[in-house]
């Protein structure tokens, strides 16, 4: 911004909001943090002060890495995240590209149709999807994971990348014609890569939930080999008793590979997001 | 030997008729011009050549063989773009080889033909740089020399020029012109810009709403228009239309004169009143009203003329050319 334009007043205003908006959104992530390193007693005294020597405890963590197998939840719920997102990315990228680039009857229903599932939760269909996992035996398989959840992020996904794919040049898919590149190669080599801000975009939004999600794996997979962490982390909540030394921990070690996964994305995000206002 | 026949080339989108039986013959190293209006179908029907787009009927051929099934990259053409349509991600080199790689040329035979290219086009120094560090100018030769290192056997241009700058439009141009003239290859070229149609063209296809109009050399259709369309297409400033009725009562035609064939006459039959004078030095441009239409003369020279001034003009003589309400040319 130009010193010219700018008022005092308005950048402070501006920055504060924008500093209380970060507090709040930032203030459970750290209070989860600080309780993870702190004895069962002081959580509950003094949940909002820092650990000190007198309350500093990893009981939390040692109960996470003794009880349960936590790497194994720790890699089934990797596996699951980045195997939706490669498929969703791919399929998505692809289904996108036609409906963008070819002409051909039933385009537009097509296109709505692939968009439907935007409105539809796709929860609503659980039984069935359950009934349809335990007929092809895919139950307790981090596959019937996967494929739910690309089926669930490829409406968003299709919407908006065909968008963006819109946007790329005609002319350069044509000289790419011309000089002989096959579909596919003018797909992956010339158009990905210039929609490459988009595909972080929606990397980034079906990321979070996927990682997060505790109703799939629940009802999919809770066998003990397929748990992911989110399943894996309800073990210490029970009925009655709820360990939340342990709890905590797990949240806290489970924020930290989305938090480099989304530091990856965002720098692609954030061009996404701003390309179309500044060119 | 003809280089491109068109033979009753249609092309619809859907219920709209875009190209309407066109019947185009190029000769071997012929530089053709398509030029018209926007939303002529000028650019339809080089994407049709170029393969870019099927014909919904009628013929094709390139060098003499029907090209309607062939895919682009074996038509043996290549397409210079209005947006250059550069690789983002290969650098100039790389631009250049793209096709030759693409058709399994040997490394000798690359290397050679860029270094060709890239002398005629002087991108010697260029090779290593990636699009998004050239000038629109250079990214223009690029698109060109990316054309040129095919070897095809035609050229295909479709308005390269309109994103450059005024002078760097006429360089190129120019550029254009010495390398039809160097390289011998057929060319055809599509443009809006009339200036462009008469400085390169061997010959013109004139082209409104997806049918051809006429189709000679410039000067052919610049002094022998076949209708009203093409007459007050090309030439500028445009060509001056009158009811005819202005020098002959109750004559429903109209009347074309070039602002240059129009003189001061103070016994001419014509009378005007001066709007606006631009004075270019070489020549003085009067646009004026006359019995309520707007009427260009170019007089050669400079004249120390107002606005407001009541002129007298007559035509000179047999310079006048005369449609029918239609349009059609009479005489």
């Amino acid at each position: 911004m130009s010193s010219a334009r700018s008022n005092p007043i308005n950048t402070a205003a501006m920055h504060g909001a924008l500093i209380i908006y970060t507090l709040i959104a930032l203030f459970p992530v750290f209070v989860i943090l600080i309780n993870s390193f702190k004895t069962r007693k002081k959580i509950f005294r003094e949940p909002l002060a820092l650990p000190d020597a007198d309350s500093f405890s990893l009981v939390g963590y040692q109960t996470v890495m003794k009880q349960g197998d936590f790497f194994l939840y720790f890699q089934n719920s990797f596996i699951v995240t980045v195997g939706s997102l490669t498929l969703i990315l791919l399929f998505g990228a692809m289904a996108a590209f036609a409906l963008s680039e070819y002409r051909f009857r039933g385009n537009m229903l097509m296109g709505l149709y692939l968009a439907l599932g935007i409105m539809i939760p796709i929860r609503i269909g659980t039984v069935a999807i359950l009934e349809m996992m335990v007929s092809t035996g895919l139950v307790n398989t981090l596959w019937a994971l996967i494929l739910v959840y690309t089926a669930q992020g490829l409406p968003l996904a299709v919407f908006i990348l065909s968008e963006f794919m819109r946007q790329v040049s005609d002319d350069l898919k044509n000289a790419g014609r011309i000089d002989g590149l096959s579909e596919f190669t003018i797909f992956f080599k010339l158009v990905l890569p210039l929609v490459r801000p988009a595909l972080a975009t929606v990397a980034v939004f079906n990321m979070i939930p996927i990682w997060n999600d505790l109703w799939f794996p629940l009802i999919l997979a809770p066998a003990e080999e397929t748990k992911t962490l989110t399943l894996g982390s309800q073990v210490f909540i029970g009925q009655f008793v709820t360990d939340w030394n342990a709890v905590l921990s797990a949240l806290s070690m489970a924020i930290l590979p989305v938090l480099i996964l989304y530091v990856i994305f965002s720098r692609q995000l954030i061009r996404g997001i701003t390309s179309g206002a500044v060119k | 030997m003809t280089a491109l026949t068109l033979t009753n080339v249609n092309k619809s989108f859907g219920n709209v008729h875009v190209l309407k039986d066109i019947n185009i013959e190029v000769n071997e190293g012929e530089f053709v011009v398509f030029v018209g209006p926007s939303g002529c179908g000028k650019s339809t029907l080089l994407r049709t050549i170029a393969g870019l787009e099927d014909v919904t009927s009628g013929e094709v051929c390139i060098a003499g063989n029907v090209v309607n099934q062939t895919p682009p990259s074996k038509r043996g053409i290549a397409m210079v773009f209005q947006s250059y349509a550069l690789y983002p991600h290969l650098n100039v080199r790389g631009n250049m080889s793209l096709a030759l790689k693409q058709a399994k040329e040997s490394k000798e035979t690359i290397e050679e033909r860029v270094a060709e290219a890239s002398r005629m086009l002087s991108l010697g120094d260029y090779l290593d740089r990636f699009p998004s560090e050239l000038s629109g100018g250079q990214r223009q030769r690029v698109a060109i020399g990316r054309a040129i290192v095919r070897h095809p056997k035609l050229f295909l241009f479709d308005e390269p020029l309109s994103n450059l700058d005024a002078a760097l439009r006429m360089n190129t141009r120019l550029e254009i012109a010495n390398l039809h003239e160097q390289l011998g290859a057929t060319m055809v070229y599509v443009t809006h810009d009339q200036t462009e149609a008469m400085t390169l063209a061997d010959k013109i296809v004139v082209l409104r709403d997806g049918r051809v109009e006429q189709i000679g050399s410039p000067m052919e259709l610049y002094n022998n228009p076949a209708n009203q369309f093409v007459a007050g297409f090309l030439g500028s400033p445009a060509m001056n239309f009158l009811p005819a009725a202005l020098l002959e009562d109750g004559n429903p035609n109209t009347l074309g004169v070039r602002p240059e064939d129009l003189m001061l006459d103070d016994a001419g039959p014509l009378q005007i009143t001066s709007k606006h004078v631009e004075h270019l030095g070489g020549d003085t441009n009067v646009i004026a009203d006359c019995n309520g239409h707007q009427i260009t003369v170019r007089l050669f020279g400079q004249h120390a003329i107002r606005s407001g001034q009541s002129l007298q003009l007559r035509i000179a003589e047999g310079k006048s050319y005369l449609f029918d309400p239609d349009g059609a040319r009479l005489s």
